[in-house]
């Protein structure tokens, strides 16, 4: 995982860590919404969340904020413990996302409110000439004086006697915003500010936060679901997803360099291949071997990310990839343009247009291709159901159970299958995804033995059993498999894998018959 | 045409239906006869007699502080009560909403001879407690049933919002929660006042023997029909009638003003 060693690189500023998190889980009842993340803040810094809804961007807000507490692991702020100190104990103020302004007092009192309850210490010196210091309210004056300011950063001058229902849902957010910094916190907490405005507000005010965080110069933690909001604003992202860390780093890096196939489907547009490393520096993926700059272990699955704008369109027969316009759409900068290479569609982003219906040539230079590992733990096929309801994939066919595709369904015996609700369905032909575990895999010297064959291509140890790789020399199709026997590389060997273990589901509704 | 005058005439049919005993109970109060039904010219002898009957005076206000200080405590109890389940984990919030409303559905009867038995137990029946007790029993639920609809429409971040700008817990419940919940707070307290005061049944059974209210006392002079004892009753029946529909009035009007100035 990128982690920490990832900020600690990408990081604009090397200023003191202001935030830390270790280790901390949050659960609520039975659902695990962050799960024993680290990460830290540096002072100054603005650092986002970014993450699809549930992902536990929110409650990592929450515990920095104290209102939720973690399950397990530690929050420091400074380098002390604050993970059981109170929200108002914190030096951290939050902007909510619909804003909670306190709907019965006027924009000053909303403003002014944590200044009224704020005591600072004074330093008085007593007629012997000694001094001591006193915990005192600030003074009206003083008071005032702060809330004119923090209304001023916002655009809000004047507004002190307007109550807060006559105000437009931009401004109630400034509100908010001037509420929090005119307590000059260490940090501010922001959570999906600008969910609930439109576009051309939301965009204004993005421009508006980033300047604020320039001049007040305090750490911005803010919360998001939308990537590009996160681009334009961060110093730093943090990408979650199921309550886990999935990548640290700067906005350019994590669009350039990201960790993981989600990472790149969730920031920006991307093209996701299956390839697997043929040679140094070298990738195969829609049928043909592409130069790269990462490097990987040879015959290695991997995933591989082509952003849309990093595809040139060339002549047909110039391209290393040639194929068939299938659509175009205008978008305002550039059209969209959707190419049907062989099997698989590429999205091309180009200012230049063409015809539904051409043949094109693609391009993709080395350093528009970013590879990723590939963190699968199951061999995952395009297959189709057989008339004898076995099932075709991987230049092989294997016997399976297909009523696994409607739960409560039976064969009959002319081979249909019937449905729970006693619909007959012939599924011959139907488009499956299959799934088959690393270990569920058995090879065998006997190349009739069973339902598809190959060459072994790579055997890794891996501790306590050996990773091979079988590839099948029509289609190349790769069967990864554990196996605790040693085998030979090109060694030509046939495939088992038991029916029960041929996980099967469907690509679309079956054509009922 | 017909329809209208149809539908006109049976809405005055059901109104004279439902306010002719009770205009009849104010005709009456303007004579001075023992027996209601008996007219012997119009005087206000009856409202004369009412303000210099020193006992009728005692236990009017005997029933106001009692009404007062029930609806005061309940209305405390019942909005910490609401609170308290607004806050809680929703396995404990809605058991416990479900069980703080029983007694509304509750036979009053029941409760009653429930708060009989068990102050009886503990020794404390008939005294000031147990009827200020039986009283809360009475209203508490209701303050709970105005003031929790008034939590649930309230910004779920605003309590954390006043704790974030540095408000303890208690500063943030008095200085942010209650006002939200104000109008539902008041509105709990006006009807157990409204409860209380009407009350007989739970009066009666936990009152202090010496004690009463006007719904005791009116109970008890009229019991034998319409021969009353006291016929100065009707003239305080007839002015809580006229007061209770100043209130209403009031109620509304300040209602309707208040959603015009919202527009």
């Amino acid at each position: 995982m990128a982690e920490n060693k990832n900020d600690a690189m990408n990081s604009p500023s090397k200023a003191e860590k202001i935030i830390e998190i270790v280790g901390a889980s949050k659960i609520f009842d039975d659902t695990v919404a962050v799960d024993n993340i680290d990460l830290y803040v540096r002072k100054g810094e603005f650092i986002t969340f970014l993450g699809p809804s549930g992902c536990g961007k929110t409650t990592t807000l929450r515990m920095i904020a104290g209102f939720d507490i973690p399950t397990s692991g530690k929050i420091l702020l400074g380098g002390k413990d604050i993970t059981n100190l109170p929200p108002n104990k914190r030096p951290i103020n939050t902007v909510f996302q619909r804003y909670a302004l306190f709907p019965h007092y006027n924009i000053y009192d909303n403003v002014a409110f944590g200044l009224k309850l704020k005591k600072i210490p004074v330093t008085y010196v007593n007629a012997k000439g000694e001094t001591y210091t006193k915990m005192q309210k600030l003074t009206r004056r003083e008071i005032d004086e702060k809330v004119k300011n923090a209304l001023a950063v916002v655009d809000l001058e004047g507004f002190e006697k307007r109550s807060v229902s006559t105000l437009s849902g931009g401004q109630q957010q400034r509100v908010a915003i001037a509420r929090a910094i005119v307590n000059e916190p260490e940090i501010l907490l922001l959570d999906e500010p600008l969910g609930a405005l439109d576009l051309k507000m939301r965009k204004e005010m993005q421009i508006e936060l980033k300047a604020m965080h320039k001049k007040l110069g305090i750490t911005f933690i803010y919360v998001t679901h939308d990537q590009e909001e996160a681009l334009t604003m961060s110093d730093t992202i943090v990408v979650m997803k199921d309550g886990q860390i999935q990548q640290i780093g700067t906005p350019t890096a994590i669009y350039n360099e990201p960790a993981n196939a989600f990472v790149a489907n969730f920031i920006g547009d991307s093209n996701l291949f299956n390839g697997t490393m043929v040679g140094k520096m070298s990738v195969r993926f829609c049928n043909r071997n592409f130069k790269c700059l990462d490097d990987f272990a040879l015959h290695e699955k991997v995933d591989v990310v082509v952003r849309p704008e990093d595809i040139r369109m060339t002549d047909a027969d110039k391209g290393m990839l040639k194929g068939e316009v299938i659509s175009v759409v205008f978008k305002g900068v550039h059209y969209e343009i959707t190419v049907k290479a062989g099997k698989t569609e590429v999205v091309v982003q180009s200012t230049e247009s063409r015809n539904v219906g051409d043949v094109i040539g693609l391009d993709i230079l080395p350093d528009g291709i970013h590879i990723m590992k590939k963190e699968f733990t199951v061999n995952r096929y395009d297959g189709y159901i057989t008339k004898r309801n076995t099932v075709a994939f991987g230049d092989g066919e294997f016997e399976c159970d297909v009523t696994q595709l409607y739960p409560g369904s039976l064969l009959d015996e002319e081979g249909y299958l019937v449905t729970a609700d006693g619909e007959k369905l012939d599924l011959t032909d139907t488009d499956v995804t299959v799934e088959v575990g690393f270990t569920d895999i058995e090879i065998s010297d006997d190349a009739d033995a069973g339902g598809a064959r190959g060459h072994i291509v790579s055997i890794i140890y891996k501790g306590d059993h050996y990773q091979v790789i079988v590839r099948t020399e029509e289609n190349e199709e790769d069967f990864v498999l554990d196996t605790e026997d040693l085998w030979n590389e090109n060694d030509f060997v046939s495939v088992k894998i038991p029916p029960e273990k041929i996980r099967l589901s469907l690509k679309q509704e079956a054509k009922q018959k | 045409m017909v329809k209208k005058i149809l539908s006109v005439a049976l809405c005055v049919a059901v109104l004279v239906f439902i306010y002719s005993p009770i205009l009849l109970l104010v005709v009456y109060s303007f004579t001075d006869a023992n027996v209601i039904g008996k007219w012997e010219g119009f005087s206000f002898k009856l409202y004369a007699d009412l303000f210099q009957n020193r006992e009728i005076m005692r236990i009017l206000l005997n029933t106001v502080v009692l009404a007062l200080v029930a609806a005061v405590l309940s209305t405390v109890i019942g909005t910490a009560g609401a609170i308290g389940i607004f806050y809680s984990k929703k396995k404990v919030a809605a058991p416990l909403k479900g069980i703080s409303q029983i007694p509304i559905i509750n036979a009053e009867i029941v409760t009653a001879i429930s708060l009989a038995l068990l102050f009886s137990f503990i020794s404390l029946y008939r005294t000031y407690f147990s009827l200020i007790v039986g009283h809360m029993v009475l209203c508490t639920p209701f303050v709970v049933l105005s003031v929790m609809p008034k939590l649930k429409q309230m910004d779920p971040n605003v309590y954390e919002a006043a704790l974030d700008l540095g408000a303890s817990p208690s500063t943030a419940l008095f200085k942010v929660v209650i006002p939200q919940i104000f109008s539902g707070i008041v509105s709990g307290f006006m009807l157990s006042i409204t409860l209380s005061l009407d009350d007989y049944i739970v009066t009666a059974f936990t009152k202090p023997r010496t004690f009463d209210t006007i719904s005791t006392y009116v109970y008890n002079a009229v019991k034998n029909g319409t021969n009353s004892s006291t016929p100065a009753l009707r003239a305080l029946s007839a002015l809580i009638f006229i007061v209770m529909i100043a209130a209403v009035l009031a109620v509304n009007l300040r209602a309707g003003k208040k959603k015009e100035g919202a527009k």
